[in-house]
């Protein structure tokens, strides 16, 4: 065989975005390769989610075993492992989430099958497959190609692809296989989820928002920017290393790991503009950056970009703030 | 008595730094950039080293790269670990994650350890893999993400970070590698002074004939990827740079906001 497979994500009860968005360029590909795809996904009680994967693939496999109600990479490698030598594959994709960092890596090392991970591009040319995925932080992409094995293996990144239903769903065949776990695992149990703190400040909700990231430099440095946030009647959010360093909670966080934010206006300040964070702002309206780095990627997503130190911009930008709001009220 | 492993990396900081590629096209530049431990790598040996000072036994940091790479293993000795070795030979150029992981297992599987931690990724290359790789090949299990570790006799249970602000509880049984995540707790200051005494202490370095393991297993050709090209992404959005001084600037901003009845 030579199909395109895509291993499937949910949690609590939901199919999650990122498997859509897999099998929609894993369609484009097998179309390519005029091959099927298959749609493979493990859990328990899960045979009604399946359908809804048949409009993408000629095949949905379904594990059912309570062993599989929460993922647990374990058990998930040890279904995957022999599946997979069954079916062989020539490109198997996995998500490059929470979940998929924890599986493809070493169930790529089990099988001897080359994985390329965080992925924005897979194409082949030829029977070789090529990937495009980046360094340092979003600010170098890299094209690269995979060894020559018997399949390749990807992990792909969020929203680097946007799910399209085809139109013409495919309507596939969905086959209940029985699941190979005989044995409680056990070196690894999945206890329970942690969900987070019911914050004060939701982020989500706001109109504007400032964000900052490491270039604010010093906790000492947030007031005077929450001054203007306040004056623009924004809320201030902020970047993952911020947060690391205990300078603001993590209710404020913009990014995968931290919130997703469709504001009106987004003024990123000190921002460099890691994926992470880019995930979380890029559908913002308008995006204004300021950052001494003209190299930074967030200004590859911004509307209108300063190269200056926000140090001097921030407290020039608050004064003509003052002045126009001054004059209004006379 | 825990005896942990660490294993850590010398990286380029490029967050604010300006990049240029090679002319080959394959590597940015080096020069003119400053290095130290990969950012992730940093928590994982603060952790360690606070495990050991509560529960006592020892930590050895390891690393594959060059001589420069002394630098960051210095201040993991500085910090409070115990031992380095420093795994260095020039057919390593041009490993990726997979490779690093096998040259890794060749040294790790002869080391005595109850725990193994590694950074979720590197700063540079950002592949989140060598750390499940190695474990595969220990044949320990693993956790990636790891936002929190609490040690009981035998086993951890750990905090792994899902997406949205979303945490899981997982239970691991010991000897288990954990992948940890930035924000795990806040690494101690390392000072000058701390860091020359650290210079009296061995940095033990072994080449691709001590490690035992062939040519063809490492580097280029002992790797999943190979990189053709290395270029600028794109632009998704077409940014206009506004020009001038601070003041020109924030009165071009204002205009642009009241434009838009942002203000």
């Amino acid at each position: 065989m030579t199909s395109i497979l895509v291993v499937a994500e949910h949690r609590l009860g939901q199919i999650r975005d990122i498997t859509y968005e897999m099998l929609t360029k894993g369609r484009e590909i097998a179309e390519k390769l005029n091959t099927e795809q298959i749609a493979v996904i493990l859990g328990r009680n899960i045979k009604e989610k399946a359908k809804r994967l048949s409009e993408y693939a000629e095949k949905v496999l379904v594990f059912e075993d309570e062993k599989l109600e929460n993922f647990n990479s374990d058990a998930y490698q040890k279904v995957l492992m022999n599946f997979l030598r069954e079916e062989k594959p020539i490109l198997t994709m996995i998500g490059h989430t929470s979940y998929g960092v924890e599986l493809a890596p070493r169930l790529a090392a089990s099988l001897n099958i080359p994985l390329a991970t965080d992925c924005i591009d897979i194409f082949f040319e030829g029977e070789n497959l090529t990937v495009i995925r980046q360094m340092y932080g979003g600010k170098v992409n890299v094209r690269a190609t995979l060894k020559k094995g018997s399949g390749y293996m990807v992990t792909v990144r969020q929203a680097a692809f946007t799910a399209k239903k085809p139109l013409q769903p495919i309507n596939g065949e969905i086959i209940e296989k029985r699941s190979p776990l005989a044995e409680e695992i056990t070196l690894k149990r999945f206890i329970e989820y942690v969900l987070p703190a019911a914050g004060g400040v939701d982020i989500t909700a706001a109109e504007k928002i400032v964000a900052i990231g490491r270039g604010v430099k010093d906790q000492a440095n947030i007031p005077v920017i929450e001054e203007f946030a306040n004056l623009l009647g924004a809320a201030l959010a902020c970047t993952r290393p911020v947060v690391d360093k205990g300078w603001l909670p993590s209710e404020r966080q913009v990014g995968s790991s931290g919130k997703i934010v469709k504001p009106k206006l987004y003024i990123a300040l000190g921002i460099s503009g890691a994926f992470q964070h880019i995930v979380g702002m890029k559908n913002s309206d308008l995006t204004i950056a300021i950052n001494k780095d003209p190299n930074a990627p967030i200004f590859g997503y911004s509307d209108y970009g300063i190269v200056d130190d926000l140090f001097k911009v921030v407290p020039a930008l608050k004064k003509k703030i003052v002045e126009l709001k001054g004059q209004k009220t006379v | 008595m825990l005896d942990i492993i660490v294993c850590v990396k010398h990286v380029p900081l490029t967050s604010e730094a300006e990049l240029k590629i090679e002319a080959n096209g394959r590597k940015i530049e080096k020069t003119g950039l400053v290095f130290d431990i990969n950012e992730w790598d940093d928590y994982a040996v603060e952790e360690a080293v606070r495990i050991k000072e509560k529960l006592g036994g020892t930590v050895t940091v390891i690393t594959v790269g060059d001589e420069d790479s002394d630098n960051t293993l210095r201040k993991c000795l500085a910090r409070g670990a115990d031992k380095a070795i420093r795994l260095t030979d020039p057919k390593f150029e041009g490993s990726d994650g997979y490779a690093v992981a096998k040259i890794l297992y060749n040294v790790v599987k002869n080391l005595r350890y109850d725990l193994i931690l590694t950074g979720f990724q590197a700063g540079d290359d950002g592949y989140s893999m060598v750390g499940p790789i190695l474990a595969e090949m220990l044949q320990v299990p693993h956790a990636t993400l790891v936002k929190k570790i609490e040690l009981d006799a035998g086993t951890a249970r750990v905090n792994r970070e899902l997406e949205g602000g979303l945490e899981e509880v997982v239970e691991v049984r010991l000897p288990a590698l954990f992948a940890v995540q930035t924000g795990i707790n806040v690494p101690r200051y390392v000072s000058r002074m701390g860091i020359r005494k650290a210079l009296q202490k061995e940095i033990k370095v072994m080449n691709l004939a001590e490690i035992g393991l062939k040519e063809e297993e490492v580097g280029e050709a002992g790797s999943w990827l190979k990189i053709e090209k290395l270029y600028v992404p794109p632009l998704e959005k077409q940014v206009k740079f506004l020009k001038g001084g601070p003041e020109e600037v924030a009165a071009q901003i204002v205009e642009i906001l009241k434009s838009k009845g942002m203000l």
